[in-house]
């Protein structure tokens, strides 16, 4: 297959399938409403009236275009390509999930809904959530992994502060993963009112198609940055992937251009060898999960794995369905980066260029200061930076047995 | 005929009502299972529904949730329940058994391989709580070809254009969901359910069967009032829960709330 003749709007199909993956698999009562979703946003989406609306808030609200950032000290330190920075982390809430709650906010009006629910891993996209819900007078309940409400307790006072209801979920791995099992159920117990809105390219039909459609604003904005500052396309891209959202939002407007190599980074946790890790298009196999067919960490018998990683967003056995079908086609290559790399990444981007990259987002550096030294000085890599790494200073002073 | 079909010809020729009651395979632990099934044959189940445990059960409430998860502590495998519903076999060949799952157990199996094993293995009908027909091209035709009755949900939710293209895909018989959320929810509205179930039939002929809030013989009897079955779960999960060191109470227990939802239907 051509990868630049290739029509990359395509898909999904018109079922939400994205060759073997995504699809709709969830429960009778969810899907009358998901049919409902799926209109009330095609409709939406062809509105220039909501377009306008959308493009007006990411301007004015979160402060979009976001940078396109040259890091020049670190590009002569690794001494290979020019490296290039898109700057989500400087978005209001300090990531790129504020793109997608944007989005998915306006569509709830538009809907009529009164009640809004998240799950979150890092608390990013509960943050945005629970933002986006102060600033329209919406209810917002957030579900977290017990185990997450821990490690990101800093996001935890900022959604209370902003008026949401954290609810901190005990079940299974007490991670991400449990967090939107719980959203799930409190769905489809109150469908009438509630607008789920999920924080990654993941869950049934629409939702990887329309989470990917919010988040594109990434690569578009940066296609055009990087013509105008560099005058030619990349060589390669880098992304860190938990359930893909800012992955795919960068990658997304660049599948078509057959010279631009796609680098998706999972967490490899303590090592994928060990096990321990949450890199399911490394080390995992196809199944189904929360509403779509993608590659999964599970057993043989079908139970989905625990997972670990340094970082709470990158901690989901899952993955969107566009990821696998990218992955099986060839166009992106998915690499995994373990925790110690992470932190290397993160201290690295943090001394070089003063910029306090999240966890999740120093995967991506770990994976560029590899990538970068292998190419030539007239290359370059765009590394979406997705988030700002305020969030996880408990983290790291815990590991670095540092008492703040 | 398969055996679901003559459970319901059987009940109907006597005047009643089918009684399916809902345990997860290997909760608290798998040597419970094989006999509780039969207990749960004598104390007046029709069919019984066995629920094969799942890691995410994101369609369940918190009972039904520790249910599984007191299975999977045993690994309580696919392949396993399929071993209990053949020694179950080896002494009734006629109760019927339904098993109720996630698909991603039957996925990793392989389609095909399942549906051979579980037709082996006495299995009669298959419910999947997260395959809605719209994605069962490939899947339902196997089950059927294995002489498996795909069992489906239908919601307070489901519009009519849905209700018949369910009424297609099913054979055996239909799950009304009598709330929207999760299993194990309260309060059940018997007049709306028989609006409903009046829907339903217009589409189908199978036997209706519902589901998610019946707790006793009470509810029970309601429910019958205007039902071809009544499903319960929680409420005997709940038995369980109250002693699960203590299979012999479990037993019991599970069996004297069966029967009196029983008698109540009956009378
Ligand atoms: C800063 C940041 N980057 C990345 C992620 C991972 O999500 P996704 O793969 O959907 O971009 C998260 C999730 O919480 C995040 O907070």
């Amino acid at each position: 297959m051509k990868f630049s003749e290739f029509n990359w709007n395509a898909l999904p199909d018109a079922t939400g399938h994205f060759g073997a993956y995504g699809g709709r698999f969830i429960a009778e009562t969810l899907m009358e409403p998901i049919y409902q979703l799926e209109q009330a946003y095609s409709s939406l989406k062809a509105d220039p009236a909501f377009q306008a609306e959308f493009d007006r808030d990411l301007k004015h609200y979160v402060g979009r275009p976001s940078p396109l950032y040259f890091a020049e000290r670190l590009t002569r330190e690794l001494g290979g390509a020019k490296i290039f920075l898109k700057r989500e982390d400087l978005n209001h809430t300090g990531a790129h999930k504020i793109n997608n709650t944007i989005g998915q906010a306006i569509l709830a009006k538009h809907m009529g809904k009164t009640r809004i629910i998240a799950e979150t891993g890092a608390g990013q996209h509960g943050v945005a959530s629970a933002t986006i819900a102060a600033r329209l007078g919406l209810e917002c309940v957030v579900y977290m992994g017990a185990e997450d409400v821990k490690r990101q307790a800093p996001n935890v006072f900022r959604m209370k502060l902003l008026g949401a209801t954290v609810v901190p979920v005990h079940s299974g791995s007490k991670t991400l993963k449990d967090a939107l099992n719980e959203a799930m159920r409190d769905w489809v117990t109150n469908v009438d009112n509630t607008f789920y809105i999920i924080g990654t390219v993941a869950g049934p039909h629409p939702y990887p198609a329309m989470v990917r459609d919010f988040q594109s604003v990434i690569g578009r904005e940066a296609r055009q940055q990087i013509l105008e500052q560099d005058g030619r396309l990349p060589d390669a891209l880098v992304a860190c992937v938990g359930g893909g959202s800012n992955a795919i939002g960068l990658f997304h407007p660049f599948l078509a251009d057959e010279s631009v190599a796609i680098y998706g980074v999972e967490a490899a946790g303590s090592g994928i060898s060990t096990g321990k890790h949450a890199a399911p298009l490394t080390a995992g196999k196809s199944g189904v999960l929360h509403g779509n067919r993608t590659y999964l960490m599970e057993d043989d018998n079908g139970q989905i794995i625990e997972t670990h990683s340094i970082s709470a967003g990158l901690d989901y056995p899952g993955v969107g369905p566009e990821h696998s079908w990218l992955k099986d086609l060839g166009r992106a290559q998915y690499v995994a980066v373990t925790d110690a790399q992470a932190m290397e990444g993160f201290h690295t981007l943090t001394r070089k260029e003063g910029i306090i990259p999240a966890l999740e987002s120093s995967h991506a550096m770990a994976y560029v200061m590899e990538l970068a030294p292998k190419m030539a000085k007239d290359q370059s890599i765009i590394m979406c930076l997705s988030g700002r790494g305020d969030k996880d200073i408990n983290t790291i002073a815990r590991l670095e047995g540092i008492t703040l | 005929m398969s055996r679901i079909e003559a459970c319901f010809q059987a009940l109907k020729a006597q005047g009643k009502k089918a009684l399916i009651p809902y345990v997860t395979a290997g909760d608290p632990h798998p040597s419970i299972t094989v006999p509780l099934m039969h207990q749960m044959v004598e104390a007046g189940a029709s069919i019984i529904e066995l629920g094969v445990p799942f890691s995410d059960p994101m369609a369940d409430g918190p009972t039904i949730q520790l249910a599984h998860e007191r299975s999977l502590v045993h690994n309580t495998s696919l392949t396993d329940i399929l071993a209990m519903v053949q020694t179950f076999r080896q002494t009734n060949q006629t109760t019927p058994v339904v098993l109720m799952g996630y698909l991603n157990p039957i996925e990793i199996m392989g389609y095909e391989a399942f549906a051979q094993a579980a037709q082996a293995a006495g299995v009669d009908g298959v419910l999947t709580v997260d395959l809605p027909p719209e994605e069962g091209k490939e899947v339902l035709p196997l089950f059927k070809a294995h002489g498996l009755d795909p069992i489906f949900l239908v919601a307070p939710t489901t519009p009519a254009h849905r209700m018949q293209a369910i009424a297609e895909a099913a054979s055996g018989f239909v799950y009304y969901v009598s709330l929207k959320g999760v299993t194990g929810a309260n309060t059940l509205d018997t007049a709306e359910v028989a609006a409903r179930l009046a829907k339903m039939r217009e589409y189908t002929d199978l036997p209706l069967g519902v589901g998610f809030g019946i707790k006793d013989a009470a509810t029970a009897a309601a429910v019958g009032q205007v039902a071809d079955a009544v499903v319960v779960g929680s409420a005997l999960i709940k038995q369980v829960e109250a002693t699960p060191e203590d299979h012999t109470t479990i037993i019991k227990n599970i069996s004297g709330l069966l029967a009196s939802m029983r008698s109540a239907l009956d009378a």
